[in-house]
């Protein structure tokens, strides 16, 4: 799950690191009582989920408050790579002195946590690794030690050869750690990480992505979940224990198990089609879930035939048989429907459907095909 | 032989009493696995099926000399479940729950690692070596006994597969889904570098899918460490990039973990990468088919060799041509119906 700057400023409060003084608001009075308060200049900030922001005209630095009601007038609404921007995040300007990018990966190649550091920062650290990888440290911790001191301060004077200053950023890297672990994150970062006129070091950026598998230990995270950054069909499905996520085609796709749902997208496509969406309904297929799949699927307005493709393993095939049975009755749809049932009780499947004289086969490619053809205009 | 599960395979069901559990307990006694008790703590001394219940792995291990554990708990139990098996005296833990932590994983791959004790998924299906031991979720009527090593990081898709196989006459030596997570306990080269030593695999088949860079690293140690035939398929490849496809290790992150690199990493080290699941069967039949001729091949060529007297160049010569052919007969004999109808199914594809 992504999370907003000012969220991942949050939880870096709560473990310690030095982030500016600041707060999130949706209107631009409120961006300027902010400034008034403050009594100093400020940045606003868009709070979307995606980079570059500031590329894209998203952050502004406003000298007083008049300026900060201006700027946040401007960044609401705005429209930043398909998102718009509904909150600002309004903080205290600081005086910079040096950049430098921390972040922390949970890295699949070597199954462990690795740091990244770089005195390069404030810029996009996939270039720097592509243009100047000397300017890069990179260290693996052990999960099973964690992070020692030694190694913190070993990493921090890469990026500060000052003893002082990096033992201050040793700390930061600990507890920036902490927060990482903490909150089953997949990733935390600050770029920058600030060096003020006064040899402070504050982030002045945070970014957190956080392990969905993770959330049930952490209720309180789960509420940073943005509701309108998130697609409503794909959290409707969350709600029913659906896997779904919207494509721009027209053949609606309803698949038991994420991998052969991946499948039957590439064949849909391979046979000359467009699928309309992934939708794996997973194992245990209740007729409920098959009702709510359907309903999702034919939401989409582009939708022009549904194709079920089920290879009972566990799943029986005449229980989804039953389901899809039920779920026309309800929803009557408006698309023609066709069936691919095989494995487990398909004999059964196949006897339940034929009441809707749905075309049913027993072939992934042959569904595939009927599907296109029922979406391809008759010649 | 098989891989990882065979007849010595005596297997504690943690979670046993569970809906999931108790079901996939009695499919794996209908195979014939050897379920020889089970973890739910608060139900010890009871049983289910004829399975003894106990309350921790300890007590269950030490009574029934268990070597392998399944684990079927919720989410939030999964990660202490693992541990407390690993401590327990099993080598092999089996890890089906789907949910668990990426974060947690990490702590348990790597201890696990200096254990020494082999961990497959979480998220996964499971492991089967048909007619010998099955020891997940998987439907076991669709496996046959045969030569092919099937690993993928799919469940249904594997399903699939192995279908296909099965009905074109090539069966399997071992299944195994290593599952859909990004950390993982076993993963495609521990598999691999097993299908390679197993006298009864002769080809393998290996299914991927979208994220993370497992695929490449697969094709990195084959071209170093594995003879045998292999045949690759990938899913996901009109998948749309940062989004989660149902695994949480399928997602395409940045410019990272992309199909087509995928099949271009394999490709680039001479391994047929199947466009469509219904492919991979042919092409592994005619795979098989050409390792087999050359292995009986080799078989006879050696032979003059390991006589000393092979050394003078007359007899290294005259010796293997003569011998050669009818050999090559005898041993692809079995195989040639296999291999024709491969062959015409191909063209016909064509």
């Amino acid at each position: 799950m992504k999370i907003h700057e000012y969220q991942a400023k949050e939880i870096f409060g709560k473990f310690g690191l030095p982030i500016p003084k600041g707060e999130v608001v949706t209107s631009p009075e409120e961006a300027r009582n902010l400034a008034v308060r403050y009594e100093k200049p400020v940045m606003v900030k868009a709070q979307v989920h995606v980079g570059g922001r500031g590329k894209a005209g998203g952050i502004k630095y406003c000298k007083d408050p008049d300026d900060a009601f201006f700027a946040a007038q401007e960044v609401l609404g705005m429209d930043i790579k398909g998102l718009i921007v509904k909150k600002i995040l309004v903080t205290e300007a600081i005086d910079i002195k040096h950049e430098a990018y921390v972040g922390i990966i949970l890295d699949r190649a070597s199954k462990k946590n690795v740091f990244m550091v770089s005195p390069a920062g404030g810029i996009d650290i996939e270039q720097v690794a592509a243009e100047t990888p000397e300017k890069i440290m990179k260290f693996a911790v052990d999960p099973l030690l964690g992070l020692h001191q030694f190694e913190a301060l070993k990493l921090a004077r890469f990026v500060y050869p000052d003893i002082k200053i990096a033992r201050k950023a040793a700390s930061i890297l600990k507890k920036l750690y902490n927060a990482f672990i903490h909150s089953d994150a997949s990733l935390a970062e600050i770029n920058p990480l600030i060096l003020d006129g006064e040899n402070n070091l504050i982030a002045l950026d945070a970014k957190i992505n956080l392990d969905d598998n993770g959330l049930f230990k952490h209720p309180d995270l789960e509420n940073y979940r943005d509701l309108d950054a998130e697609d409503p069909a794909e959290m409707e499905a969350k709600r029913n224990d659906l896997s779904f996520v919207k494509l721009d085609g027209n053949i609606g796709c309803c698949v038991n198990g994420a991998g052969l749902a991946m499948a039957t997208m590439d064949l849909v496509k391979y046979f000359g089609g467009r699928p309309a969406n992934f939708l794996d309904i997973g194992g245990s297929s209740s007729p409920e879930k098959v009702i709510a799949a359907l309903r999702i699927i034919l939401d989409d307005p582009n939708v022009g035939v549904i194709l079920f493709n089920i290879f009972g393993g566990i799943t029986r095939c005449d229980d989804v048989a039953n389901g899809i049975v039920a779920a026309v009755e309800k929803l009557k749809p408006r698309v023609p429907i066709v069936v691919r049932l095989t494995g487990t009780n398909e004999e059964k499947g196949k006897e339940i459907l034929q009441s809707l004289d749905f075309p049913a086969t027993n072939s992934m490619d042959e569904v595939v095909k009927m599907a296109i053809k029922e979406v391809s205009p008759v010649a | 032989m098989a891989i990882f599960v065979d007849k010595n395979t005596r297997v504690i069901v943690q979670g046993i009493t569970g809906r999931d559990g108790s079901f996939h307990t009695q499919q794996m006694l209908n195979y014939g696995t050897k379920v020889v008790g089970g973890v739910t703590p608060g139900k010890g001394g009871t049983d289910i099926f004829g399975v003894p219940i106990y309350d921790t792995m300890e007590e269950a291990v030490k009574a029934t000399k268990a070597n392998t554990a399944m684990i079927l708990v919720p989410p939030p139990f999964a990660v202490d479940a693992i541990y407390e098996a690993a401590e327990s005296g099993v080598s092999l833990i089996i890890c089906i729950t789907e949910g668990v932590p990426a974060g947690d994983m990490v702590g348990v791959y790597n201890y696990l690692k200096m254990k020494g004790i082999r961990l497959i998924g979480p998220n996964c299906p499971g492991i089967i070596s048909p007619g010998l031991s099955k020891v997940g979720i998987l439907p076991a009527h669709i496996f046959k006994k045969g030569p092919i090593g099937v690993v993928s990081r799919s469940g249904t898709l594997t399903y699939e597969v192995v279908y296909n196989l099965s009905n074109k006459g090539l069966g399997q030596s071992t299944t195994i889904g290593i599952g859909g997570d990004p950390i993982i306990g076993t993963n495609f080269i521990d598999c691999l570098e097993a299908f390679e030593k197993d006298p009864a695999t002769e080809g393998i088949v290996l299914i991927g899918e979208i994220g993370g860079s497992d695929e490449e690293d697969a094709a990195k140690f084959i071209k170093q460490n594995v003879t045998k035939p292999v045949v690759g398929f990938i899913a996901g490849q009109t998948a749309p990039p940062g989004k989660r496809m149902g695994h949480a290790g399928a997602i395409i992150s940045g410019s990272s973990g992309l199909a087509a690199d995928k099949i271009k990493a394999l490709n680039a080290i001479g391994i047929p990468v199947a466009e469509i699941p219904s492919q991979i069967a042919d092409l592994m039949a005619t795979k098989l088919a050409e390792y087999q001729k050359k292995k009986a091949k080799k078989k006879i060529t050696k032979k003059p060799v390991a006589k000393k007297i092979a050394r003078k160049k007359t007899v290294k010569k005259t010796a293997p041509k003569k011998a050669a052919p009818k050999a090559i007969k005898k041993a692809a004999s079995p195989k040639k119906v296999v291999k024709k109808t491969a062959k015409k199914k191909a063209g016909k594809k064509r």
